[in-house]
């Protein structure tokens, strides 16, 4: 009584092996497509898609220099409409240096907010506000030479966990914890007065 | 692939590392590559090794269930609903874990079937029995309460029935009653109870008892179709002349077994999941509901023999006595058969006819228990119930007189 | 092992014919009325009339809150504007699932009970049951709706359908039985007393759509699930044919 494979006969050797192999490929490739359903269900759900789904906000009354929160997959969306004083701050030239990435290019933002107003219109911003250090909620401070921040504030956003600063585009200043801009979502406007958070626009 | 003396590949050292530190290779020697099986298993041989990879199918479909299930009694359908709808595959997860549910007690019945046949229950494999015993008694738990989850009316109304037979306990029935549901009333306490059962007491003691079979069956060998103790005879080698090593003859078997077993199983998930109504009832599409009972309560068709043993008889202690007593008879078959042989290959023709008997009585009671109890039905389930308690508790005199056959020193073997 | 194979085949061929036996019979039982509603899931078409039947006359009262709008687009080949302009009229989105304004306490109040969500009814009662129930429906001054159901007796929901299909009186044939001195009534047929909107041909179509919608609510992916059978049992037979021949193979050792 052996277990040994009958190796005596070559062919039969060969066909052991083939059959093997054949068997076992197959084996793998059904394992692998067994597990396929497993894996992918973990993917959001339609329920999880449904409530992530892309949220309007009304921006008609949203008066120059005022900020509205709203709730996107679940991390508070910032919409600012920017008054012309808090725009002429943004052309101030010394401002650049004072930032860590003036351009936006480490941060994260659509195409069309990869500008100096990191914006789809130059007087709406919409910022995702999460601090990019550890993600607290930054606080507006729109009004420069605050106080607290120092005469040379040009206004912008101050988180207070632990001290990051953000300009009026959300770009984070150099010596602060915080390494990168604000991050900007996906969005568009479906006419003037109304912009739907979660869709990218359609800018070329 | 065996290394030679001087050289090893990178292969070759890791495993030697691992093994000087944990029996990897000893154990895959021991309980596979060297572990000699009789050369002549046969078909009922295949339900053993399926029971195992059902189990592992359950555990895995169960666990990402479990991700998306939610159990308390004001979420649970609707989650059912979320997976069956919402979660990518979660539809195909279900019907695994619902197909897979009736599928166990498919193979398991067989399983046990296949001992009743060829005496594996008789010594030196009593305890393999016994843990196979306990196995069953554990896997019909672990159904009963898994069929609370979904939270449908059948679920509600099916767990009101089965529990409150323990209120026929006399004494502390009413007390046991309540204790196990936590609560005046099934409830959502009871729900989130059974999950915590469902979902890892039970499967944890099942895959211990599994692993103690397997163990108490490795230690004394496999019986085979002709209930010839293959060890008696030993080669030159020192293994079973009638022996083959599981591995690679029985891994490469099985396979195709499983791959069978597998196009059977998937017959029914993608074809009829529902099985008629048997597999998933049509009343647990409707949510629990405590003021209205479905038209029949049945429970699942699983359970129907010992359900129709339980409404045979008129008393109610009586009747949850027996029908305990009906499963709980299994576990004394190595001491109520009398036989010197094993299989039923050389029996006479006395067990023939009560096995036969048997399993016909087993097979019309579980279709009296799903009907509706007439008369004329409660008449046949008695009838039925008789052979079923004959069979084992006559089983003492009838093997004793039994006209047996010689049993031969070598097992029938056939090339294929 | 031949020999076993065979009995084995003959096994499982005799378990499936019991257990289609079985579900052929359910799907008789029920009484005279029951009728076979016959619906085809693929049928696209069917199942956007479907919807549009379902909104317009039942979703008043029923609910189906495991159904999505976007997934009823998805499956009915229609646009998310297509169901947002003729399937949806109260303000929900497209991701929304299908509710009702009305509130259970009121459906109590009305109906004495509250109508049961749809989105599951086709597999708790099946769609032959349905199919019958809504074709059922006869008049009969001694309910509180006027109407009563052969399928389902006292009944509290009104037949909402009656404009299209008319009303329709039951026919009764009567067996004296002298030994009790009583009347059996059997069922004999429906006789319409009044026309609807549709002829009885196409009141049938509007249920059997109906239905249809009802058959995949309550499993919506029923055709996918089928493909994947195939597909799955392709590879099996495939996979079943190398191990066979490996099993061979290896056995060929023992003699």
């Amino acid at each position: 009584m052996t277990s040994e494979v009958d190796n005596k006969d070559g062919v039969d050797g060969g066909r052991r092996h083939f059959l093997l192999v054949a068997t076992t490929v197959t084996g793998i490739a059904g394992a692998a497509m067994t597990a396929v359903p497993f894996l992918a269900s973990w993917k959001p759900s339609a329920r999880a898609q449904a409530l992530g789904a892309p949220v309007e906000q009304d921006i008609s009354k949203l008066e120059p220099g005022a900020m509205l929160k709203v709730n996107w997959r679940g991390k508070a969306i910032f919409i600012v409409r920017r008054s012309p004083e808090m725009m002429k701050q943004l052309e101030d030239p010394q401002l650049a240096e004072r930032l860590r990435d003036p351009k936006s290019e480490q941060s994260e933002q659509p195409k069309y907010a990869k500008n100096e107003n990191r914006s789809l219109k130059p007087d709406v911003l919409v910022l995702v506000g999460v601090c990019t250090h550890l993600g607290c909620a930054p606080m507006s401070r729109f009004q420069p030479q605050d106080a607290q921040l120092g005469a040379d504030w040009p206004g912008g956003f101050y988180c207070p966990c632990h001290g990051s600063k953000f300009d009026l585009s959300g770009r984070v200043f150099k010596d602060v914890p915080a390494p990168l801009n604000l991050t900007v979502p996906p969005y568009r406007f479906i006419n003037d007065g109304v912009v739907q958070i979660g869709v990218d626009s359609e800018v070329a | 692939m065996s290394s030679t003396m001087q050289e090893k590949g990178r292969l070759g050292q890791l495993v030697d590392w691992i093994d000087a530190r944990f029996p990897m290779t000893r154990f895959m020697k021991e309980h596979a590559s060297e572990y000699y099986a009789p050369k002549n298993f046969n078909f009922w041989y295949y339900f053993g090794s399926l029971a195992l990879v059902v189990l592992v199918l359950q555990i895995v479909t169960g666990i990402f269930l479990t991700m998306n299930y939610k159990p308390s009694a004001a979420d649970a359908f609707a989650s059912v609903e979320y997976i069956m709808r919402d979660v990518e595959w979660g539809w195909l997860i279900r019907y695994m874990h619902s197909t897979g549910a009736s599928a166990f007690f498919i193979v398991v019945y067989l399983h046990m079937f296949r001992g009743l046949m060829y005496g594996s229950y008789k010594n030196p494999r009593e305890l393999v029995w016994i843990f196979g015993m306990l196995i069953y008694l554990c896997l019909m738990a672990e159904a009963f309460m898994g069929y609370l989850l979904p939270w449908g009316n059948m679920s509600y109304w099916g767990a009101q029935v089965i529990v409150s037979l323990f209120g026929a306990i006399p004494g502390i029935g009413e007390s046991l009653v309540e204790w196990i549901r936590g609560d005046y009333y099934i409830s959502d306490i009871t729900l989130n109870r059974f999950f915590a059962l469902h979902v890892i007491a039970l499967p944890l003691a099942l895959v211990f008892l599994v692993i103690a079979h397997i163990f108490a069956l490795h230690e004394v060998g496999s019986n085979n179709p002709d209930g010839v103790e293959i060890k008696k005879l030993k080669g030159p080698d020192g293994h079973p002349v009638d022996g083959i090593p599981f591995h690679p003859y029985y891994t490469v078997k099985d396979l195709v077994g499983l791959i069978v077993f597998a196009m059977l199983f998937a017959m029914v998930l993608f074809f009829a999941p529902e099985m008629g109504g048997y597999f998933l009832e049509h009343a647990n599409f409707d949510p629990a509901n405590p003021l209205q009972t479905p038209e029949h309560i049945a429970p699942v068709w699983y359970f129907t023999p010992f359900y129709a043993i339980l409404r045979a008889v008129p008393n109610k202690l009586l009747g949850v006595a027996l029908m305990g007593a009906a499963v709980v008879l299994f576990v004394f078959l190595p001491w109520l058969d009398r036989s010197k042989v094993k299989s039923i290959r050389y029996r006479g023709w006395l067990f023939r006819c009560f096995l036969g008997a048997f399993a016909i009585s087993f097979i019309s009671l579980g279709y009296l228990g799903l009907m509706p109890a007439t008369p004329a039905y409660t008449l046949a389930a008695r009838f039925f119930a008789v052979i079923y308690f004959a069979f084992f508790l006559l089983m003492p005199w009838y093997t004793r007189i039994d006209q047996t056959r010689p049993v031969p020193e070598r097992v029938t073997y056939h090339s294929h | 092992m031949k020999k076993n194979f065979r009995s084995f085949v003959l096994g499982v061929a005799g378990v499936s014919a019991l257990a289609w036996s079985v579900v052929g019979a359910a799907a008789e039982h029920g009484g005279g009325a029951m009728q076979l509603a016959r619906n085809d899931v693929a049928n696209v078409a069917s199942l956007q009339r479907g919807a549009r039947n379902y909104v317009n006359y039942c979703s008043g009262c029923h609910s189906a809150k495991y159904v999505r709008y976007s997934r009823l687009a998805r499956d009915l080949q229609l646009s998310e504007t297509q169901v947002e302009q003729n399937l949806m009229f109260s303000g929900e989105r497209i991701h929304d699932t299908i509710k009702i304004a009305m509130r259970p306490e009121d459906a109590n109040h009305w109906f004495g009970t509250t109508p049961p969500d749809l989105s599951l009814i086709a597999r708790s009662r099946g769609a032959d049951y349905i199919y019958s129930f809504l074709k059922s429906f006869y008049l009969d001054p001694s309910r509180p709706t006027g109407t009563n159901n052969l399928i389902l007796p006292g009944t509290a929901m009104p037949h909402v359908l009656w404009e299209l299909q008319g009303l329709q009186q039951a026919v009764y044939d009567g067996e004296s039985d002298a030994e009790h001195n009583t009347v059996h009534k059997k069922f004999k047929e429906f006789e319409l007393a009044k026309q609807g909107s549709l002829s009885p041909q196409e009141y049938d179509q509007f249920v059997r759509d109906t239905v249809n919608f009802l058959d995949y609510i309550a499993e919506p992916m029923q055709l996918e699930r089928r493909n994947l059978g195939m597909r799955v049992l392709a590879f099996l037979i495939v996979f079943f044919l190398f191990a066979y021949f490996l099993k061979k193979e290896f056995w060929k050792d023992v003699k």
